[in-house]
């Protein structure tokens, strides 16, 4: 058993030091996409996938890119965040001011697009500088708390909130009543109603796209002498502290580069309904972003990936069980944590993993290591 | 005794639990860990076959039977809505086919969208797979808008039973409602008011923070201003659960106010009618559909509310025979009193099965064929009753239904139609 331990550890130390684990992880992550990317696309080309199915496609993305993000606070920086919903709801709403704006002046509907995810990136990357900065300095259970507030803050501040363009095409905006002189047509956000009539943008590649992005953007940072630092951080703030890192400025770029990432996701998910309110983005929405994080194992992030595809399809396939549906989510749900939590299911796929490991690396790596003991 | 029994038998149990950590916990988990695994791949296989068996709707076509969509809350906090709905549009359906086994038959089925855009969406598509012709609903308002734009592009025909917001039927030509939009109640309630109390001394009291509230007040407002009349003393509160309303009460006394035009809920109603009488203060209180259900609140004193006015599509304490007969089978079925939601959907498949009859149309008919005939119907001038009008319903081609309103006053302790 010692011999076994020390065999695997050695074998995960030269990886580490080689990248290996770093290219591991990202090739499994990107082959999750492309290969669900290709797999729905045929499915809807062929037929196979209806249309329920067909219009869960831009969500699933969202929710992924989501996963991914937040795991970049939750797993990477090691920070629990419940606030991921209120940056998703930044980003949905300046994208839709803002595509509804240029499509005056733009008609190329993905230029529009593109210009949104990039303001609503913007703005949301704002919003996380300005409520990161007081309080990254707390720790451990007070950052969620902020957070959470943070996540129900902008939820009931959309709330009052009012957008129009007046007849010359200038954007106005007014607290806690309509704009005089605005009529329907020209409104775009109307408080506790949140936009109608948004022209729908994303679409199922644009939003596949964006999760590649945001995968990209979390693997690279993760595999540079940024995340190093933020992961080091994570493991042992004072040995961190110790060599000299600058543990805020190292948190509140996880914080922000996650919040920016979470403002575009939102900016799609805004893109691809007709109407948007400020309720959707309420604490359950964050806690569900939670989930699929947890699910998918904190800090795995091709892990988060699946669970967040899963667990978004996973209601509506459950509607044969009718009025049972929401009550056999919470039991798969339940079930799956207990599952992939259990230490001896865990030994079981780890053993499985091993035996389909192919041989000669196996026994490359017993040589190597036999090597090194000598 | 009973006592050291019962501990005994509960320190048993720890033990027992104590020991098993070794043999029978490792066995539990990994049976949980099966189940789990077991739970998934049904829940993935189930997916596979909703979505594989698309279009099996149309197979049937042959049977003779229209497919009923309908989409609305059954699950979350708006369930109330949705699942009285449903209940309305199932005995309707039962109705129809019961009456006319050889002709055409209804076949409803409702889908949950926890009163959720995204979810309702999806609602609708996971409908479109089964081959649904015709769409009645969404229940609620933000998610009929989301749904209406879909079924604009796919040309679904779609009757919404309750989504009262103007966004539902904006730029959709085959999108229509069944109750009345927001503003419609606050300008027939100015008109009313207008027209049968011309020497009122009116104020008006709403919850500002609420959309239902706020849109009918608007719209009572600018009505009654365009009749040359004024609402002397406004006074706006924000949240539901408020108790206190000596504030806005006194500013009414304060005006002179003797008639209290209420387009709130009827709990913080109920409050406004106990503390005026408690201060001695008598107005005539003018309310809408909100205001439906007051006289059934629990520890109310329905002498308060004796001369009130509501304008409501339905009451189920009305005493018209197709209101009876309905709340009787309602209660029958159901074990409850209908609510104005479930006359509602009643109401709408009635109107889409005769509509349907005039267009000619087999159902065999594609949705899209259905659709086009459907909106010529609406559009042409088709006519129908039901319990939620009095006199026959009609359709304006922006979707907004033209209805004759209902009001009543209350007279000891019962609706009455005025």
């Amino acid at each position: 058993m010692a011999d076994r331990l020390s065999k695997s550890s050695s074998r995960v130390l030269k990886n580490v030091v080689k990248g290996n684990e770093y290219r591991k992880e990202a090739l499994i992550s990107y082959a999750v996409l492309v290969v669900g990317y290709i797999l729905l696309q045929i499915g809807a080309a062929t037929g196979f996938i209806g249309h329920n199915l067909q219009g869960q496609f831009v969500p699933i993305c969202v929710y992924v890119s989501l996963a991914i993000s937040l795991n970049l606070v939750v797993g990477i920086s090691g920070e629990l965040s419940l606030g991921h919903a209120g940056f998703m709801a930044v980003g949905a709403f300046t994208g839709v001011v803002v595509t509804r704006v240029l499509e005056q002046n733009i008609a190329f509907a993905p230029a529009r697009l593109i210009i949104a995810l990039l303001i609503a990136a913007l703005t949301a990357a704002a919003a996380g500088f300005i409520i990161g900065i007081p309080i990254l300095g707390l720790r451990g259970d007070y950052l969620a708390i902020v957070t959470l507030a943070f996540g129900e803050i902008v939820r009931n501040f959309m709330n009052v909130l009012y957008f129009g363009l007046d007849e010359k095409g200038h954007l106005k905006f007014a607290f806690n009543h309509t704009i005089d002189g605005i009529d329907n047509s020209q409104r775009i956000i109307t408080g506790a109603i949140g936009a109608t009539g948004v022209t729908k943008h994303a679409t199922f590649t644009s939003a596949a796209i964006l999760t590649a992005f945001t995968l990209f953007v979390v693997l690279n940072l993760k595999n540079s002498k940024q995340g190093r630092a933020i992961m080091s951080i994570r493991d042992n703030r004072i040995a961190g502290e110790s060599i000299g890192l600058d543990v805020k400025k190292y948190k509140l770029m996880a914080f922000v580069i996650s919040a920016s990432l979470a403002g575009m996701a939102g900016c799609m998910f805004g893109q691809n309904y007709s109407t948007l309110a400020p309720v959707k983005f309420n604490f359950n929405t964050s806690v569900l972003i939670l989930v699929f994080v947890v699910l998918g194992g904190i800090g795995n992030i091709w892990g988060g990936m699946i669970a967040a595809a899963l667990l978004t399809v996973l209601p509506e396939a459950l509607r044969q069980f009718a009025d049972y549906r929401m009550l056999t989510y919470a039991i798969v749900l339940i079930l799956v944590m207990i599952g992939t939590y259990n230490p001896a299911i865990k030994a079981r796929i780890s053993n499985i993993a091993d035996k389909i490991r192919p041989k000669k690396k196996k026994d490359k790596d017993k040589e190597k290591t036999g090597k090194e003991a000598a | 005794m009973k006592k050291a029994t019962r501990f005994r038998v509960v320190s048993y149990l720890m033990i027992c639990g104590l020991r098993s950590k070794g043999g029978i916990n490792m066995k539990f988990r990994k049976l949980v860990g099966l189940l789990a695994v077991l739970a998934m791949v049904t829940a993935l296989m189930a997916g596979c076959g909703g979505s594989g068996s698309s279009g099996s709707g149309d197979a049937e076509g042959g049977e003779n039977v229209l497919h009923l969509g309908g989409i609305g809350p059954l699950t979350g906090p708006a369930a109330l809505y949705g699942v009285a709905v449903n209940n309305g549009a199932q005995l309707a359906v039962d109705e129809i086919n019961a009456a006319n086994p050889d002709g055409v038959q209804l076949e409803w089925d409702m889908q949950d969208d926890e009163h959720d855009a995204e979810k309702s969406v999806n609602a609708y598509n996971k409908l479109m797979d089964d081959g649904m012709q015709v769409l009645i609903g969404t229940v609620t308002s933000a998610p009929c808008t989301a749904v209406a734009a879909e079924a604009f592009e796919n040309r679904t025909f779609v009757l919404t039973p309750s989504a009262s917001a103007a966004a539902v039927v904006e730029g959709n030509d085959n999108v229509y409602q069944l109750c009345f939009q927001d503003p419609q109640q606050g300008q027939i309630a100015a008109d009313y008011i207008a027209e049968n109390y011309p020497d009122a001394v009116v104020g008006a009291i709403y919850n500002n923070a609420d959309n239902y509230s706020s849109g009918i007040y608007d719209a009572f407002k600018a009505e009654f201003e365009a009749k040359g009349k004024k609402v002397v003393a406004t006074e706006a509160f924000a949240d539901d659960a408020n108790a206190d309303f000596s504030a806005q009460l006194n500013s009414m006394k304060k005006h002179n106010v003797d008639f209290i035009f209420l387009p709130i809920y009827y709990t913080p109603a109920s409050n406004i009618m106990k503390q005026a009488s408690d201060m001695g203060y008598t107005p005539k209180y003018f309310g809408c559909d909100g205001l439906d259900g007051i006289l059934a609140l629990e520890g109310f004193d329905t002498a308060l509310a004796e001369g009130s006015l509501l304008l409501t599509p339905f009451s189920a304490d009305a005493e018209d025979d197709a209101t009876k007969a309905f709340v009787e089978a309602y209660q029958e079925a159901y074990g409850e009193k209908p609510i104005q939601f479930a006359a509602d959907a009643y109401d709408c498949v009635y109107a889409v099965y005769e509509a349907f009859g005039k267009t000619g149309l087999g159902t065999d008919a594609s949705m899209e064929e259905i659709c086009e005939a459907l909106v010529e119907q609406f559009n042409g001038g088709f006519s129908v009753t039901g319990l939620t009008a009095s006199g026959e319903m009609k359709w304006e081609a922006s979707g907004i239904v033209d209805k004759a309103p209902k009001i009543y006053l209350i007279q000891d302790g019962k609706y009455v139609e005025q």
